[in-house]
C-alpha cells in the first residue's frame, strides 16, 4: 500500500483537494476528479469482488460502463443504499462508503470459492439442471445461492432522495461528447439548429482528450490540444445545450429517447441533501446523431480473469487521465495496434513495460515502430496461455502460435508482472442504434458489427460507426454530419492530420492453449462467470440459436448485458458451428443501456402522487363519522361505519337492519353519470340498451342493461328522461369511464348520423340516497314543497326540486328494494344537503351505511352487481333477466350474439340463489360448487359470487353461477371447503319481498 | 413511443392515445339476418399482418376523437392518419 502509484499528472485530477472515502470499512484517500475505481487502483486495490458462480477473485477491468467486475454496494443507510453500481462510474466524493458485493463473509476470505475447486461439476446451466429438482427444495437452494452469490442488498426503507422528470425537444440530439460528437455539435449549432449534446462523463472529450502522442496530430498539434480548443469554441454557441453526467438509457421509435442526468451524486455527502438526485429527460429529437464510441474487447485465454488483468485502453486512461499506475511491471497482450499506445504512455510515465505479446506477425505501423524505438520488447506471433496468482496476477506464460493460429508451439516463457493489459480489438457501441430498431451489418476485415439500415432520422458517426483511426474519424464525421443535417460546414476542410494506420489485422476468438479446453478457464462473461467451454457444451447439447445459447449459459445476461462478452460468444459459436458471423446475427440489446434506478423511473410519482385519489363531496363527513374506506377504482368509498368497536360484520348487520327497519343514508356520488342530449337521444338508448326506450315518458326512470357486441353483460344502471331530448344515464362506479368511451366509439364510428352529445357529469353532482320505510318522511322534512304521494311521485320517476334555493334532481329509485330517493345536487352543495338529510332523519334513527351494506341489501333482493355476479361471460339470459330483452327492437348492441350456437346452450352457467342447510353457515365468495363429493376428478359446476348473512331474514344467503342452474331449483349441491363440506340448496335469486311491497311502503 | 398526428389536434405523444384495433370493419346494418358464421366473421376475425395495417385510434387524452391510421407493423412507421368515414389515402 505504501507504493506511490500516482504520477504528477494534474490535468484532470485536482491533487490539491484530497477526498476521504471508505471501502470495505477501510478509510482511504483519493482526489477530486477520481472515480471510485481510479482511487482504489491508486491505493493498489485491484480485488473488488468475487465472481458470481465460482467465486473467483475479480478485479477492476475497465474504466466505464462496460465494467463487469467492479460492481459495488454504495452506502449503508437502509433507505439509500444502492447495489450493483459500477466503481468505474462513481465519481469520488467526500464521505463515500462502498463495499464489495459478491462475497461472503469478505472479499479476501470467501466461502463460495470452494465452487472454484468443484468447477468441473458446475457446467453450463448447472443451476437449471440441479436446482430444478426436487422443486420443493428450491427454498433451501435459493437461500444458499443468494447468500453466497450475493446479488447486493436492496434498501429496506423508502428512498429519501428526490427524483425528477422533464421533457426536452430539440432539432438535433448528439449522444456522446467525444471528438466526433463535438464536431457534430459544433456543425449543428453553428447552422442555427437547436442542438443538445449529452455525455455520461463529467467532462467532454472522450478518449482523444488524453491522447498526447507524436503519432496522432492535427494541424501540427497533439490531438488532445486540438480537441481542447474545439471544446472551448463550443462555449460561444447559443443554440447548443451541453449536458454532462447524462447517460442515454433508451432509444425508442420516433426519436423518443430517455436520458438520466446525475445531479447530486458527485457532491460531498453533506452537500447532497435536499437536492434532486437524478433527473430523467424524456427527449423528442427531430434528428439524432449517435457518437457513443467503441469499447475494447478482452482476449479469451486460460485464467484471463485474475485481478490485475485489465483492458489495455483502460490502463492508458488510468495513467494518462487519472495519473494512476495500474502496476509497476506491466505486460500487454494484444491482437491490434492500440496496446502500443498504452505501452508508450506507460513508458513515458516511468512504468516498466515488460513486453507486448502480439498474436500478429511483425508489423510496421507508425505506433509500433515508435514503441520499438523506445526499446519496448515485443513477442510477435505469440499468445498468453496461462496466468498465475490468486488474488492478484503474478506472472504470465507465453508460447509461440503455430502458423495457422490453431495451436501453440515451442517453449513456454514465464514473465513476472503485476498487471496485464489485454486488447482484443474494438467493438462499436451500436447498442442505442439497435435499440432504436436499426439493423446491423458485419464487416469481415476487422470482425465488427456496424450500423446499416434504420427507419429513423438518425446517423452514427465516429468509432460507433466503425471508424477507428483519427483521420477517418474526423473526415467521415464531418462529411456524414454535413450530409445528414443538409448543411455545409467547412471549418474542418483543410485539416492536416497525422494518424498511425493499422496495417495488419488478425483475430482469434478463442486463443489456443497447451491444455485441453475442458481443463482451462477462459472467461467470456466475467460477471456471470460463463466460459468458452460452457458455450461449446451448449452447442454440443444441441443449442443452435444465439438467443438460446445465451439463455442456457447465461452469457451476456448479467447487469452489464454482456457488453464485453457478446462478440466472443458469437465468434465462438460461429466458428464451432461453421457459419459466418454475419449470418448468425446478434442478440438483442434492450434498454436501459446501463441500469436505471427505480427512483429515476418513477420520478415524482410516489406516495400520494402515485395515483389519483377521488373523493366524494361528502368525504370529510365520512371521515368525521369514523367510516372505514374501500378503494373502488380511484374512488375512496365509505365501506362501513363502525360504532363502539364493532368489527365489519357487526357494523354491516346493524346498518342493514336499520335501513330496512327505519332509514338508511348512502353516499352514491361515485356512480358514473353521463348527460345525454340530442334529437336522437332516445334512438341512441334503444341501440345501446337491451330494453326499449322510445316510450319512456318525460320524468320517468328506467333500469337498463348494456351488453358487449358478444352478448355478454357489460354494465347496468338507471337512466332518467329529463326532457324530450335530454337523459341522465348512470353507470357502475368502476365502469363509468369505459362506458363513456364505448358510447363515444359507437357514436363517432358506427352511427355518426345520430344527433347525440355525451358529457361526463360524474363529478358535477353529489348523490344522496335515502332508503327505508321512513325515507318519505325524512325527504318531506328536507323538501317540504315536494308532493311525495305515490300518485304524484311514483316509484321510477323524477322531480326537479329546491333545497334552500339550490336546484336538485330527486329520483325515486331503489337499489335496496326499499322505498327510497336519490338526490342529485351540485357537488359544492352536496355535503350540506347530506348533513341536512341526516339531521332530518335523526328522529328516525337514520343510519349511514357503506358499500358493504349496500351489497348485502341488494343481494337480499337478488339484484346483480356487474363485475361481481358477472364476469364477462354472462348473458342476460344466464342471469335469468330475460325480461329485460326487448323482443320488438330490431337491433341493439349484442342482440345477434344472444342466439349464437354457444349462447343458446342450456347448460351454460346461470345465476341462481343458494341457501345453506345450516342457516348460520356463511359461504365464501369464490367457493366452488359440486354435485358429488366422492368422485375424482370432481366436476366444478360453478362458484359462489355473492354471500352474506342477512339480518333481515336471519339466515345466510348467497348468489352463485351454476351450470344449468335454472333447471336445478331445489337441487341439493355441495360446497367443499378445506375442512368441511357445506350442503346447499339452489333457490330463486330473490330472497326478500318477492312481491316488491316494500317499494311503496 | 410514436408521435401521432391527430387529424384534429396535430402531433402528440402516443401516451395521449389508445389503440382500437383493426379499422374499416363496418358493423352490419342487419345483424339479425346473418348466419352464425357471418356474424362471427364480423365479431371475432381480425387480421394480424406484417406490413401496412389499417387501425383505429382514439385521442383519448385529447380531443377524444376516433380516427384511422395506416401503420407498418414491421417498423411502426405511420404512413397516414385520416378521419373516420374517409377512405384510406394509400393502399
Ligand atoms: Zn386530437
Amino acid at each position: 500500500m505504501s507504493k506511490n502509484l500516482r504520477t504528477t499528472n494534474n490535468k484532470f485530477i485536482d491533487q490539491t483537494s484530497r477526498i476521504s472515502f471508505k471501502f470495505d470499512g477501510n478509510t482511504l484517500y483519493g482526489f477530486k476528479g477520481d472515480t471510485l475505481a481510479s482511487a482504489l487502483l491508486a491505493n493498489n486495490i485491484h480485488l473488488v469482488g468475487r465472481s458470481f458462480k465460482y467465486h473467483r477473485p475479480r478485479g477492476i477491468m475497465a474504466c466505464g460502463s462496460e465494467e463487469p467486475n467492479a460492481i459495488v454496494q454504495v452506502g449503508n443507510d437502509p433507505s439509500m443504499t444502492e447495489p450493483n453500481t459500477r466503481a468505474t462510474e462513481i465519481e469520488l466524493y467526500e464521505g463515500l462508503e462502498a463495499s464489495s458485493q459478491n462475497c461472503w463473509p469478505s472479499v479476501n476470505f470467501d466461502v463460495g470459492a470452494v465452487n472454484n475447486f468443484f468447477s468441473p461439476l458446475i457446467p453450463a446451466a448447472f443451476y437449471y439442471k440441479t436446482f430444478m429438482w426436487p422443486a420443493n427444495f428450491w427454498k433451501l437452494y435459493e437461500y444458499f445461492i443468494r447468500k453466497s452469490a450475493g446479488l447486493g442488498k436492496s434498501p429496506t426503507e423508502p428512498d429519501k432522495d428526490i427524483y425528477d422528470h422533464r421533457y426536452l425537444h430539440c432539432d438535433v440530439l448528439i449522444v456522446g461528447g467525444g471528438i466526433s460528437g463535438i464536431i457534430a455539435a459544433k456543425t449543428a449549432a453553428k447552422n442555427n439548429l437547436n442542438t443538445v449534446l449529452i455525455d455520461d462523463k463529467n467532462i467532454l472529450g472522450g478518449t482523444t482528450l488524453f491522447q498526447e502522442n507524436e503519432c496522432f496530430k492535427i494541424n501540427n498539434s497533439y490531438s488532445n490540444k486540438w480537441l481542447k480548443n474545439e471544446i472551448e469554441s463550443l462555449k460561444s454557441l447559443k443554440n447548443l445545450t451541453i449536458k454532462t453526467r447524462t447517460s442515454l438509457a433508451a432509444y425508442h421509435s420516433y426519436n423518443y429517447l430517455l436520458a438520466r442526468e446525475n445531479l447530486n451524486e458527485h457532491l460531498d455527502i453533506n452537500e447532497k441533501r435536499d437536492k434532486i438526485r437524478q433527473r430523467l429527460w424524456k427527449i423528442r429529437a427531430k434528428k439524432v446523431i449517435i457518437s457513443t464510441g467503441a469499447m475494447e474487447r478482452p482476449l479469451i485465454f486460460n485464467n484471463n480473469d485474475r485481478p490485475g488483468i485489465m483492458l489495455s485502453s483502460s490502463i492508458k486512461k488510468y495513467i494518462d487521465y487519472y495519473g494512476v499506475k495500474c502496476g509497476q511491471k506491466i505486460s500487454l497482450f494484444t491482437n491490434n495496434d492500440t496496446a502500443y499506445e498504452t505501452a508508450i504512455s506507460l513508458n513515458n510515465s516511468g512504468v516498466t513495460v515488460n513486453s507486448v505479446i502480439d498474436i500478429r506477425d511483425k508489423t510496421n505501423s507508425l505506433i509500433v515502430n515508435q514503441a520499438e524505438e523506445l526499446g519496448i520488447k515485443v513477442h510477435w506471433k505469440s499468445s498468453v496461455v496461462n496466468t498465475n496468482g490468486y488474488k492478484k496476477i503474478k506472472s504470465i506464460e507465453v508460447m509461440k502460435l503455430s502458423d495457422d493460429g490453431t495451436a501453440v508451439v515451442g517453449k513456454k516463457i514465464k514473465e513476472e508482472c503485476d498487471c496485464l493489459g489485454i486488447s482484443g480489438g474494438w467493438t462499436p457501441r451500436v447498442h442505442l442504434f439497435t435499440q432504436s430498431g436499426g439493423k446491423l451489418k458485419f464487416r469481415n476485415e476487422d470482425n465488427v458489427f456496424i450500423p446499416d439500415q434504420s427507419d429513423l432520422d438518425q446517423i452514427s458517426i465516429g468509432s460507433c460507426n466503425g471508424d477507428f483511426e483519427l483521420d477517418e474519424v474526423i473526415k467521415n464525421s464531418v462529411n456524414l454530419t454535413n450530409k445528414f443535417l443538409k448543411v455545409n460546414n467547412n471549418d474542418y476542410e483543410n485539416l492536416e492530420i497525422i494518424s498511425s494506420k493499422e496495417i495488419d489485422k488478425k483475430n482469434i476468438w478463442l486463443l489456443p492453449s497447451d491444455k485441453p479446453l475442458r481443463k482451462t478457464k477462459q472467461f467470456l462473461d466475467f460477471q456471470n462467470d460463463s466460459t468458452a467451454n460452457d458455450v461449446k457444451l451448449a452447442l454440443r447439447e444441441g443449442f443452435k440459436s444465439i438467443e438460446h445459447v445465451k439463455r442456457y449459459t447465461t452469457t451476456g445476461m448479467a447487469t452489464d448485458q454482456g457488453k464485453l462478452s457478446n462478440m466472443h460468444a458469437l465468434g465462438i459459436i460461429a466458428e464451432t458451428a461453421g457459419v459466418k458471423m454475419g449470418e448468425l446475427g446478434t442478440t438483442t440489446f434492450r434498454p436501459p443501456y446501463t441500469p436505471l434506478t427505480f427512483g429515476a423511473i418513477v420520478g415524482r410519482n410516489v406516495g400520494e402522487f402515485f395515483d389519483i385519489t377521488r373523493k366524494t363531496p361528502m368525504h370529510d363527513w365520512h371521515v368525521e363519522n369514523k367510516a372505514e374506506f374501500e378503494n373502488v377504482g380511484q374512488w375512496k368509498r365509505a365501506w362501513y361505519y363502525p360504532v363502539n368497536n364493532e368489527n365489519m360484520y357487526e357494523a354491516v348487520q346493524r346498518e342493514s337492519k336499520a335501513a330496512r327497519d327505519s332509514a338508511g343514508i348512502l353516499d352514491a356520488s361515485t356512480l358514473g353519470k353521463i348527460d345525454i342530449q340530442g334529437t336522437d337521444a332516445s334512438e341512441f338508448l334503444n341501440r345501446v340498451y337491451t330494453n326499449a326506450w322510445s316510450k319512456l315518458e318525460i320524468g320517468k326512470c328506467r333500469y337498463g342493461l348494456m351488453l358487449n357486441e358478444d352478448g355478454m353483460v357489460y354494465d347496468d344502471g338507471v337512466t332518467t328522461r329529463l326532457s324530450e331530448n335530454h337523459y341522465l344515464m348512470t353507470t357502475t362506479t368502476g365502469g363509468a369511464a369505459n362506458v363513456l368511451s364505448k358510447l363515444e366509439d359507437y357514436l363517432q364510428t358506427e352511427w355518426p348520423e345520430l344527433d347525440v352529445y355525451l358529457t361526463s357529469v360524474t363529478d358535477h353532482y353529489g348523490t344522496i340516497s335515502i332508503c327505508g320505510p321512513n325515507s318519505k318522511k325524512i325527504l318531506s322534512k328536507v323538501i317540504p314543497d315536494l308532493d311525495l304521494s305515490d300518485k304524484e311521485f311514483p316509484h321510477m320517476s323524477f322531480k326537479n326540486a329546491l333545497i334552500d334555493n339550490i336546484k336538485c334532481r330527486v329520483m325515486r329509485i331503489s337499489f335496496t328494494g326499499e322505498h327510497s330517493y336519490e338526490i342529485n345536487i351540485q357537488s359544492s352543495y352536496a355535503k350540506s344537503a347530506w348533513e341536512k338529510c341526516f339531521e332530518a332523519g335523526k328522529e328516525f334513527n337514520i343510519t349511514p351505511y357503506g358499500t358493504e351494506t349496500m351489497h348485502l341489501l341488494r343481494a337480499e333482493k337478488g339484484f346483480i352487481i356487474a363485475g361481481q355476479d358477472t364476469d364477462g361471460t354472462m348473458t342476460p339470459i344466464d342471469l335469468q333477466m330475460d325480461w329485460i330483452i326487448s323482443k320488438k327492437k330490431y337491433d341493439f348492441i349484442g342482440k345477434r350474439s344472444l342466439y349464437r350456437s354457444d349462447t343458446i346452450r342450456d347448460d351454460r352457467k346461470q345465476l341462481v340463489g343458494l341457501l345453506t342447510d345450516d342457516p348460520k353457515e356463511i359461504l365464501e365468495e369464490g367457493a366452488q360448487i359440486v354435485a358429488e363429493t366422492n368422485k375424482h376428478p370432481i366436476e366444478m359446476l360453478g362458484h359462489v359470487t355473492s354471500s352474506y348473512f342477512s339480518p333481515n331474514l336471519n339466515k345466510s344467503i348467497a348468489l352463485a353461477v351454476v351450470k344449468n342452474g335454472k333447471k336445478l331449483k331445489g337441487q341439493k349441491l355441495y360446497v367443499p371447503m378445506k375442512n368441511k363440506t357445506i350442503n346447499v340448496t339452489i333457490t330463486e335469486t330473490v330472497f326478500l319481498d318477492k312481491e316488491n311491497k316494500r317499494l311503496n311502503a | 413511443m410514436f408521435l401521432i398526428n391527430c387529424p384534429y389536434c396535430g402531433e402528440r405523444d402516443q401516451s395521449e392515445f389508445s389503440a382500437g384495433g383493426e379499422a374499416h370493419i363496418v358493423r352490419p346494418k342487419q345483424p339479425t339476418e346473418l348466419s352464425d358464421n357471418q356474424w362471427a366473421e364480423f365479431l371475432f376475425m381480425r387480421k394480424n399482418i406484417k406490413g401496412v395495417q389499417f387501425e383505429r385510434w382514439n385521442h383519448a387524452h385529447g380531443c377524444r376523437k376516433w380516427f384511422n391510421m395506416a401503420r407498418d407493423t414491421s417498423n411502426d412507421k405511420i404512413h397516414a392518419v385520416y378521419k373516420m368515414g374517409e377512405k384510406p389515402p394509400i393502399k
